[in-house]
C-alpha cells in the first residue's frame, strides 16, 4: 500500500479505510524513530476503544510508546503474526506490518486525520 | 587468565548425587502426638538445584569476581551514584553480634546498644538536613520517596486539603515520577529553563490549590545549585504545596547548607551512596527520610524513641503514622554503616569531604571541556555533565562508544545517556575519594579516546571478556533462566 | 579526614587548573543567605581503633548468640555456611554497583542469571526477578502486577493468615488508591474454599495467601487458587523460602505468582533487614514484573554473555508509566542467596527443611505436654507453631528470656484480637540450629514459669 493513500494520527497511526473497516498500522517515520523494536502488545479483538485511548504498547530497547485508537470503534482483527515479526515493521510499515483493523463508529472520523503530506510536514516540524 | 571452567554456569558445573553435607543428622526422636503433613503437600523429589562441590563454589564465585570492575578494584565516576571508597572497618563492625544477629522480634531490653545507635542516627540525620522528623525505615532512596509522598498526603488529608498533582523538572530521577504515581498522585512534568534551572514562570503557572508536592534535586541532575530554591520553596508554600529535596546529590552540600535552610520540606538520603553503604552490585540501600515539624506525626511507624529519665530506647509509632512500608524496623545493617561514616568524619569530615568531592569535580571538568562539550557551564557541584553532541555529528561516535572505549584504559564509564535534557549526556562524578593523579589519567584517557580513530572507538571495548552484548535479541526473545538441554 | 589524600600542594594545583583562589570559591553557585555558617553539630571524628572500642562496648554483646532463639514471624536464624561470607566479603563484587555497564560487570550479572535460575528451580516457577526490597513489599508488588495483568482495581482478597506485617504494607501501598482488601477469616488456623468462594468475584484481582501460614498451618493452596481462576482473578502466594526443600514447590500449586523473604537462605537477621524480596512468576506475565532482570545473550562475536534485560519497564524508562518505583535489585544479598544454595544444593536444603520440621515436631511433642499448654490450632505445621499458654504471653515471654530464652513474638505485639485467648498465644519456631538439649531446656523452662 502506497501511503499517499492513507490517513494519519499526529500520534504516528496510519489508518486505510475500506467502508466502515479501518486498518491501523504505525508510519515508517515512528518505526525509524524507535529504531529496534522489541516487543508488541495488542488488545484484544472485540475490544472497544475512543480516539486517543492506547490501544497497545510497542517497546524498543530504549524507550516504549504508547499506540492510539485513531478513531472510534471496535477491533475486529489484529496481526497475530506481528509480534513475532518484528522486523516487517521495518522492511513493510504499510502493508504486511499491520496492527489491527477496526470497526468504525463514525467513518467520518478519518476525515480528521492528516494526508501523507501533512503528516510529512509534521514530522519535519516536530523534529525542529 | 580467566578460567573458563570454572565461570561455566553452576547448573553446568553440577553432578548429580554429589552433594555436600552441611547439616548433621537429626538429634531429636520422632513423635505421633502431633498432626502429621498430609501426602499432597509433601514434595515427591529432590528439587532440581545443581549439586557442586564446595571448593569448586568457591572457585567459581572468585573467578566470576575478577570479571566486575568495582569501587576496590578502579575509577568508578558514575554520575548520580557517588561511587566512593567504601571503608573497610564498617564491614567489621556491621559483624559485631548485636548488629548482625539481632531477630527483629528481639525483646528491646536485649538491644538497647542497637537501638541507642539508630536514635543518634536519627539525630544526626535531622542535623544533616536541617529538617527535625526521621525515619530509617525506608529500604532505599526510592522508597523513601514513596513513603515521603504517603506522608505529604496524609498531612493533606488531615487538614481536609485535597491535592493531587505532584510536580518535577524534566531532569528528574525516574524514579520520582514512579514513585509519585505508585503513591497515588498525578505526575505533572516541567520543561524547565535553557540553562538547566527551573523556570520560575513555567513553575508558577502550573501552581495551583491542586498543587501537593515539587520535586526537586538540588544539586540538581546537571550538577548544578538551583539559585532560586529558596523562590522555589516560597512559591509553592504560597499555594500550600510542600518542596521534596531528592536527596541523592548530599554529598556536594554536607555541612554547606541544609534542605531545610533552603525551604525543603521533605527529602530522602541515600545511605549507599551519600554515606557510603557500599553498592553491593546493586543493593541493598537504605533510604531514610528527613521531614517538617509538622509533618513528623505522620512517619511511617516504627521510629526510636529515648526516655531519658528510664535511660531507655523503645520502638514508637508516631501519632498519625501512614503505617509500616516494609516489614521490621528498616535496612539496620546499611543504615549502621552510614552511622560508622558519620562518627568517622564528624562534622569538619563530612564538610571537607563534599569540599573536596566538588573541588575533584570542578577540576576534572576544567581538563576536559577543551575537548568534550560540556553545556552546562565551567562550574559544577559535585558532578558534571559532558556531551559528546559535537564528535557524534563529526565522526559519529557516540557517547556509549566513549563509555564502552574507558573501560579498555581500565575505568569505569560515566552514567551515559542522563539526564535527559542533555543529548549524547555523560555524567561525570569522581567523588572526593579519588587522587588527582587518578582524575589526571582520566582525563588523559578521555582525551586520547576523542582523538582516536573512530572505528577503534566504535568497536570497543577490546580487552574486556565481552563486548557489546545484542539487547534487542535479548529483549525480542528474553532468556531468563537457565535451562536443562533436551537430551 | 581519614580518605582525602590529595597534598597541599596539589590541591594549590587543581585550584589554579579550575582558576580560583579557594575551595569556598565553588561555593558560591550557593547563595550565601543559604549557606551554613557554622559546622555541623555532630560527635567529632572518631578514629578506626576508637570507634571499634567504643561499638564492641555497645554492639560487642546480643543477638542470637545471647539467648537460644525460638523467634519466628517471617524469619529465622538458620546456619550461614562460611562460604557465602567469604564470597560475599570480596570487594569485586560488594563495591560494585548495578550492572549498567555489561562488559565492565560479567561476575554481577552471571551471578544474578545463577539466582533467577536457582529461584525458579526452588520454585517451580518460570521467571524469577532479581530480587525485590524484601518480602513484605514483595507481596504488594505481586498486587500491583496482578493489576496490570487483569485491569482489576476495586478488590483484593486477604488471607486473615497473612503475616500481620505483610498485611500492613498492603494498607499503607493501597490505602490511597481506593483499593478494598477483603479480608478472609480463618477456621481453625486455616483459609477453607468456601470462605474463598464467598469472598472472591469478578472484581477481586487476587487472592493473597501465606502457606505455610503466619501460625504456621499448610494452607489448600491448590483448591483456593483453582477458585481465585475461576473467578478470572489471580493466586499469589507467599511462601517459607525453605519449605520447598520438604513440601511442594509453589509452582505444584498452580499459583501465578510466587513471593518469599529470602532471609532464611543464607542471610544474617541484622535486626530485621537488609533483605531480599523473592518474586517469581508464571512466563506469560513477564512484561507487567517489577524489578530488574538479567538475560542471556551473545555479544557481537557470538560470546554467550549476560545482560540487564526487559529494561523498558523500568522507571529510568518508564517513569510514571513503569511497573514499579525500585531501581535495583538487592544486589548482595541476591549474591548470598546463590552461594547458599549452591552450597547446599537440594539435598542440604532437604536436610535443613527436615530437620527444622522435625526439631518443630518434638518441641511441639514435649511442649503441649505440660499442663494447660497446648497447639493453638490442630492442624499439622512445617517449622513454626502458635502455642496457647495458661498465663498472658507476655509474662510468659519474659519469663522465658530471663531463663535464656527467646520465644514469639506473641498475637498481641500485633494486636490480633480477632483470635480467641490471643493475649496467651505466641509463635514457636524452629530451624536446624536447635539441639535437643536446648527444646529439653525451654519445655523445662516453659514448665516453670506456666
Amino acid at each position: 500500500m502506497k501511503p499517499d493513500h492513507l490517513r494519519f494520527a499526529k500520534t504516528h497511526e496510519w489508518v486505510a479505510v475500506d467502508g466502515d473497516v479501518a486498518t491501523v498500522g504505525i508510519s515508517d517515520f515512528a518505526v525509524k524513530l524507535l529504531t529496534d523494536i522489541v516487543y508488541l502488545s495488542l488488545p484484544a479483538v472485540g475490544k472497544k476503544f475512543s480516539p486517543g485511548e492506547s490501544i497497545g504498547e510497542i517497546e524498543s530497547v530504549k524507550a516504549v510508546s504508547e499506540i492510539y485508537a485513531p478513531v472510534q470503534g471496535e477491533v475486529t482483527a489484529i496481526n497475530e503474526a506481528l509480534p513475532d515479526n518484528l522486523t516487517l515493521l521495518n522492511e513493510s510499515p504499510y502493508d504486511k506490518a499491520w496492527i489491527l483493523k477496526f470497526r468504525m463508529a463514525d467513518p467520518s472520523q478519518v476525515n480528521h486525520l492528516l494526508s501523507h503530506a501533512e503528516y510529512l510536514k509534521h514530522c519535519q516540524n516536530a523534529t525542529h | 587468565m580467566r578460567n573458563q571452567t570454572a565461570t561455566q554456569l553452576l547448573f553446568e558445573m553440577s553432578k548429580a548425587g554429589r552433594g555436600t553435607i552441611v547439616f548433621p543428622e537429626t538429634d531429636v526422636p520422632p513423635v505421633t502426638s502431633i498432626p502429621a503433613i498430609d501426602a499432597e503437600h509433601l514434595a515427591t523429589e529432590l528439587l532440581p538445584l545443581p549439586e557442586i562441590a564446595e571448593p569448586d563454589v568457591v572457585r567459581h564465585f572468585v573467578n566470576l569476581s575478577t570479571l566486575n570492575m568495582s569501587v576496590d578494584s578502579h575509577f568508578y565516576p558514575l554520575g548520580s551514584c557517588t561511587m566512593k571508597y567504601n571503608p573497610k572497618r564498617h564491614e567489621r563492625l556491621a559483624r559485631l553480634p548485636q548488629a548482625a544477629t539481632s531477630h527483629p522480634y528481639q525483646p528491646e531490653d536485649q538491644i538497647q546498644g542497637l537501638l541507642s545507635i539508630l536514635f543518634e542516627m536519627q539525630g544526626m540525620l535531622a542535623e544533616i538536613s536541617g529538617l527535625p522528623g526521621i525515619s530509617l525505615h525506608p529500604a532505599a532512596g526510592a522508597q523513601g520517596e514513596f513513603t515521603a509522598l504517603l506522608t505529604a498526603a496524609a498531612y493533606f488529608k488531615d487538614r481536609g486539603e485535597k491535592r493531587t498533582r505532584v510536580l518535577f523538572p524534566t531532569s528528574a530521577h525516574g524514579t520520582n515520577p514512579a514513585s509519585a504515581a505508585l503513591a497515588g498522585f498525578e505526575c505533572v512534568q516541567l520543561a524547565g529553563g535553557r540553562n538547566g534551572f527551573v523556570d520560575l514562570d513555567e513553575l508558577k503557572s502550573q501552581l495551583d490549590d491542586r498543587t501537593a508536592v515539587f520535586m526537586v534535586t538540588n544539586p540538581n541532575t546537571l550538577g548544578l545549585f538551583e539559585r532560586d530554591i529558596a523562590k522555589v520553596a516560597d512559591m509553592l508554600h504560597g499555594v500550600g504545596g510542600l518542596v521534596y529535596i531528592d536527596g541523592a546529590n548530599m554529598n556536594a552540600i554536607l555541612g554547606k547548607t541544609r534542605p531545610g535552610d533552603f525551604g525543603g520540606d521533605m527529602m530522602h538520603y541515600n545511605v549507599h551512596k551519600t554515606f557510603t553503604g557500599p553498592h553491593g552490585a546493586g543493593g541493598p540501600g537504605a533510604g531514610p527520610i528527613a521531614v517538617r515539624d509538622f509533618l513528623a506525626p505522620f512517619l511511617p511507624a516504627p521510629v526510636v524513641k529515648y526516655d531519658a529519665a528510664k535511660n531507655w530506647y523503645s520502638l514508637s509509632t508516631p501519632a498519625k503514622s501512614i503505617g509500616q512500608v516494609r516489614t521490621f524496623f528498616g535496612n539496620v545493617g546499611i543504615l549502621l554503616r552510614g552511622y560508622f561514616y558519620i562518627r568517622t568524619l564528624g562534622g569538619k569530615g563530612l564538610r571537607e569531604a563534599s569540599e573536596n568531592a566538588v573541588l575533584n569535580a570542578n577540576y576534572l571538568l576544567s581538563q576536559v571541556k577543551d575537548f568534550l562539550e560540556v553545556p552546562h557551564g565551567d562550574r559544577c557541584m559535585h558532578e558534571f555533565v559532558a556531551s559528546a553532541r559535537r564528535i557524534k555529528e563529526q565522526t559519529g561516535v557516540t557517547t556509549m562508544d566513549i563509555a564502552k572505549r574507558l573501560l579498555d584504559y581500565g575505568f569505569h564509564a560515566p552514567t551515559v545517556y542522563f539526564p535527559l535534557v542533555v543529548e549524547e549526556a555523560m555524567m561525570i562524578e569522581p567523588t572526593e575519594t579519588e587522587s588527582l593523579e587518578t582524575l589526571d589519567s582520566f582525563a588523559t584517557a578521555l582525551r586520547t579516546i576523542c582523538s582516536e580513530p573512530a572505528d577503534l572507538v566504535k568497536g570497543a571495548p577490546h580487552t574486556t571478556a565481552v563486548c557489546r552484548p545484542d539487547e534487542v535479541n535479548a529483549a525480542r526473545k528474553p532468556v531468563l533462566c537457565w535451562s536443562a538441554p533436551e537430551c | 579526614m581519614p580518605y582525602l589524600f590529595d597534598t597541599p600542594k596539589q590541591r594549590q594545583h587543581m585550584l589554579h587548573a579550575i582558576g580560583i583562589q579557594h575551595v569556598d570559591d565553588l561555593f558560591a553557585q550557593i547563595p550565601p543567605e543559604l549557606q551554613l555558617k557554622r559546622e555541623l553539630n555532630l560527635p567529632p571524628a572518631a578514629s578506626e581503633l576508637a570507634l571499634q572500642q567504643e561499638m564492641e562496648q555497645r554492639l560487642g554483646q546480643g543477638g542470637t548468640s545471647l539467648k537460644t532463639c525460638f523467634l519466628g514471624g517471617g524469619v529465622y536464624d538458620h546456619f550461614i555456611p562460611a562460604v557465602v561470607d567469604e564470597i560475599t566479603s570480596r570487594g569485586e563484587f560488594y563495591t560494585a554497583y548495578t550492572p549498567y555497564q555489561a562488559e565492565a560487570s560479567q561476575g554481577t550479572l552471571q551471578a544474578f542469571y545463577e539466582y533467577q535460575t536457582l529461584i525458579s528451580q526452588l520454585t517451580g516457577m518460570d521467571v524469577s526477578n532479581a530480587s525485590l526490597y524484601e518480602g513484605g513489599t514483595a507481596v504488594s508488588e505481586a498486587v500491583f502486577m496482578a493489576m496490570r495483568i487483569n485491569g482489576r482495581h476495586q478488590k483484593v482478597a486477604v488471607a486473615g493468615t497473612l503475616h500481620p506485617e505483610y498485611r500492613q504494607v498492603l494498607e499503607t501501598y493501597f490505602a490511597r488508591l481506593g483499593t478494598q482488601l477483603v479480608e478472609l477469616p480463618h477456621t481453625n488456623g486455616v483459609i477453607t474454599s468456601e470462605t474463598c468462594r464467598a469472598a472472591v468475584d469478578s472484581e477481586t484481582t487476587a487472592i493473597v495467601i501465606q502457606h505455610p501460614n503466619f501460625f504456621g498451618c499448610l494452607e489448600d493452596v491448590a483448591a483456593l487458587t483453582a477458585i481465585a481462576h475461576e473467578a478470572g482473578a489471580l493466586s499469589i502466594l507467599a511462601f517459607d523460602a525453605v519449605s520447598p526443600g520438604l513440601l511442594k514447590k509453589p509452582a505444584d500449586y498452580g499459583v501465578d505468582i510466587a513471593v518469599a523473604e529470602g532471609q532464611p537462605l543464607g542471610t544474617p537477621l541484622q535486626y530485621g533487614g537488609p533483605f531480599l524480596g523473592i518474586f517469581t512468576c508464571r512466563n506469560e506475565y513477564v512484561r507487567k514484573m517489577p524489578g530488574r532482570l538479567i538475560g542471556k545473550t551473545t555479544d557481537r562475536k557470538g560470546r554467550d554473555c549476560f545482560a540487564l534485560n526487559l529494561q523498558a519497564r523500568e522507571q529510568h524508562i518508564r517513569r510514571d508509566k513503569a511497573t514499579s518505583n525500585i531501581c535495583t535489585n538487592q544486589g548482595l544479598l541476591a549474591l548470598r542467596t546463590t552461594v547458599f544454595l549452591a552450597t547446599v544444593g537440594p539435598r542440604g536444603l532437604k536436610q535443613m527443611a527436615t530437620l527444622s520440621h522435625q526439631k518443630a515436631r518434638y518441641a511441639a511433642d514435649l511442649l503441649t505436654k505440660i499442663p494447660g499448654v497446648s497447639l493453638k490450632f490442630q492442624q499439622p505445621f512445617f517449622r513454626e507453631f502458635l502455642l496457647q499458654t495458661p498465663r498472658p504471653a507476655a509474662e510468659v515471654l519474659t519469663a522465658l528470656a530471663e531463663k535464656g530464652m527467646n520465644v514469639g513474638p506473641d498475637l498481641a505485639r500485633f494486636q490480633m484480637t480477632n483470635i480467641d485467648n490471643w493475649q496467651n498465644c505466641f509463635l514457636v519456631a524452629l530451624t536446624e540450629k536447635r539441639t535437643r538439649g536446648e527444646i529439653e531446656a525451654f519445655a523445662k523452662a516453659l514448665k516453670e514459669v506456666t
